[in-house]
């Protein structure tokens, strides 16, 4: 500030500060233009040195992305919904059962829930998997419910309850202490205001982050390509994998890179209406 | 000699938070449809007292008796007693997720378990009491501050209760709103309900109030008619709050 202001004779109604070079507006324009000449290089760069033909051959073959009907949809989104809606759904509920062991006046349950979240939070998606995999080596005669499908939702459970719960929990502690007061000052117990006042205030709250954390999972659902699905178990990635093997052809790939996006931008622009939303209800 | 039943009764009540001690030592009474302003400087305790009352807080040491029911017994069932005694909270605290009328409904439903029909039907007749039988299926944040007030006077009145704990029910409204709630209170009070009151309203006390209880640095310095505490103050504590309070303008700085 002062520095600027030396080159000015100090005083009410004293001459302008004298500028020296450029003007700042000048300056910025020059540096816009060299920006533009950079990207307009890259971008001839571009044209003339990839092989567009090879590129396309390889990556946008319609005749290898039309083989992907209609098992594309009918089997690989299906099963990839499956999965990650039904870990979606296990993992909230174990997630709030979480959440509500770590705000419990009972010590060990909030040392339990909060073991468990240190540990699955801290674990790569991919490790849980294996371990599942492995699972009735451990246990013998032990098998997941619901088979192939049961494998992938634990799965998914584990790694998303970690994250729900403390989603869940700073939503619960979001509600106003004077929500709890004044349900228990109408005669109901701690579950009943927990269930019918501070829960549901709760969830609305915690919306937008859970939508963000269905996205998470429904990419993570791909993981469940190392538990050796097949046939009518595959989703989107095994799927697109696999034909890509087939085919020594990359367009599969693509062509489920774009089915995820058909799901996950309209979830997320669903998650941040739901977001503006709720910022002007407060 | 038949031991009188009061309304509420509490005996030598003690509560510290950590090392601070807000309740020093309290005895005292209400009897059935009376009303009891309590008044005094901030932190002096009485929002304590009162939620000490229905065991919002848990008395450090002391008895509370509520219709007969000692409260601080520690196999209270406090849910149960709890039905008894109504309260109105300074920030309303209505269920922002709820209509009015699911409001007033709620808890006539899942605690006293009445049916669909009379539970709207007691609701109504509440809200009517309180001057918002039109506005049953509004959401609180679409009312005014003191239309959300009298909704939770008709969500306490519902649970048909035996006593009403009011906790400076108007300090967080608007002046021009303070006298709807007031005006509902009043009535309430002409009906014979028994109520304790935390307030700074010097005009409710001395018209309304049977008994006025003055309360400093957590024990009660003055307790008696209304008229007599606020118009004859016995202690100089009572005299120089009631002079700040009903005088600001010329305190001693």
């Amino acid at each position: 500030m002062t520095d600027q202001l030396k080159t000015a004779e100090p005083g009410p109604g004293g001459n302008p500060p004298v500028r020296a070079g450029l003007s700042p507006r000048k300056k910025q324009q020059i540096s816009r233009a060299v920006q533009y000449v950079i990207l307009v290089a890259v971008a001839v760069a571009a044209v003339l040195l990839i092989d567009w033909a090879s590129l396309a051959q390889n990556f946008a073959k319609p005749e290898v992305a039309q083989e992907s009907l209609p098992e594309l949809f009918t089997v690989a989104l299906k099963n990839t919904l499956i999965y990650s809606v039904g870990g979606f759904v296990f993992a909230f509920l174990l997630g709030l059962v979480l959440a509500l062991m770590r705000l419990s006046p009972v010590r060990p349950y909030r040392w339990l829930a909060l073991v468990y979240i240190e540990i699955f939070r801290g674990l790569p998606a991919l490790l849980i998997f294996l371990m599942i995999l492995f699972l009735p080596l451990a246990l013998p005669g032990f098998e997941v419910p619901g088979g192939t499908y049961g494998q992938g939702i634990l799965g998914l459970t584990i790694v998303g309850a970690a994250y729900m719960a403390e989603t869940l929990r700073a939503g619960l502690q979001a509600v106003p202490k004077g929500q709890m007061e004044a349900a228990r000052s109408l005669g109901m117990s701690y579950g009943r205001a927990m269930i019918t006042i501070i829960i549901p205030q709760a969830v609305r709250i915690v919306i937008p982050p859970t939508t963000n954390q269905f996205v998470a999972l429904l990419k993570d659902s791909s993981l469940v390509l190392f538990l050796g699905v097949s046939g009518e178990y595959v989703e989107l990635t095994k799927f697109g994998n696999d034909l890509a093997s087939t085919h020594a052809n990359a367009t599969p790939i693509l062509v489920v890179g774009v089915t995820y996006l058909l799901v996950t931008i309209p979830l997320g622009y669903l998650a941040s209406r739901l977001e503006r939303r709720q910022g002007k209800g407060r | 000699m038949i031991p009188v039943r009061h309304a509420v009764e509490i005996r030598d009540l003690h509560k510290s938070f950590g090392e601070l001690q807000v309740l020093k030592g309290i005895d005292f009474t209400v009897d059935p449809g009376q009303v009891v302003c309590v008044i005094g400087p901030s932190g002096s305790g009485k929002s304590t007292l009162l939620r000490c009352v229905n065991l919002l807080e848990q008395p450090t040491s002391g008895m509370v008796v509520v219709e007969g029911l000692e409260l601080t017994d520690r196999d209270a069932d406090l849910d149960a007693a709890r039905r008894r005694v109504g309260m109105v909270f300074q920030q309303f605290n209505l269920f922002p997720h709820m209509t009015v009328l699911e409001n007033v409904t709620i808890a006539q439903r899942r605690v006293l378990k009445r049916g669909k029909a009379e539970a709207e039907r007691v609701a109504r007749d509440n809200l009517d009491r309180v001057g918002l039988a039109d506005k049953a299926g509004s959401y609180p944040a679409q009312l005014s501050g003191g239309q959300q007030q009298r909704a939770a006077i008709a969500r306490a009145l519902a649970m048909n209760p035996a006593l009403m704990l009011f906790d400076e029910p108007t300090s967080a409204l608007d002046p021009e709103l303070v006298g709807d709630v007031l005006t509902v209170m009043r009535k309430l009070a002409e009906e014979g309900m028994t109520m304790l009151v935390v307030t700074h309203e010097m005009a409710f006390a001395r018209d309304v109030a049977d008994r006025v209880v003055f309360m400093d640095g957590g024990v009660i310095v003055e307790d008696g008619p209304a008229a007599q505490v606020i118009g004859a103050p016995q202690h100089e504590r009572t005299k120089s709050f009631l002079r700040r309070v009903l005088d600001p303008t010329h305190t001693d700085v």
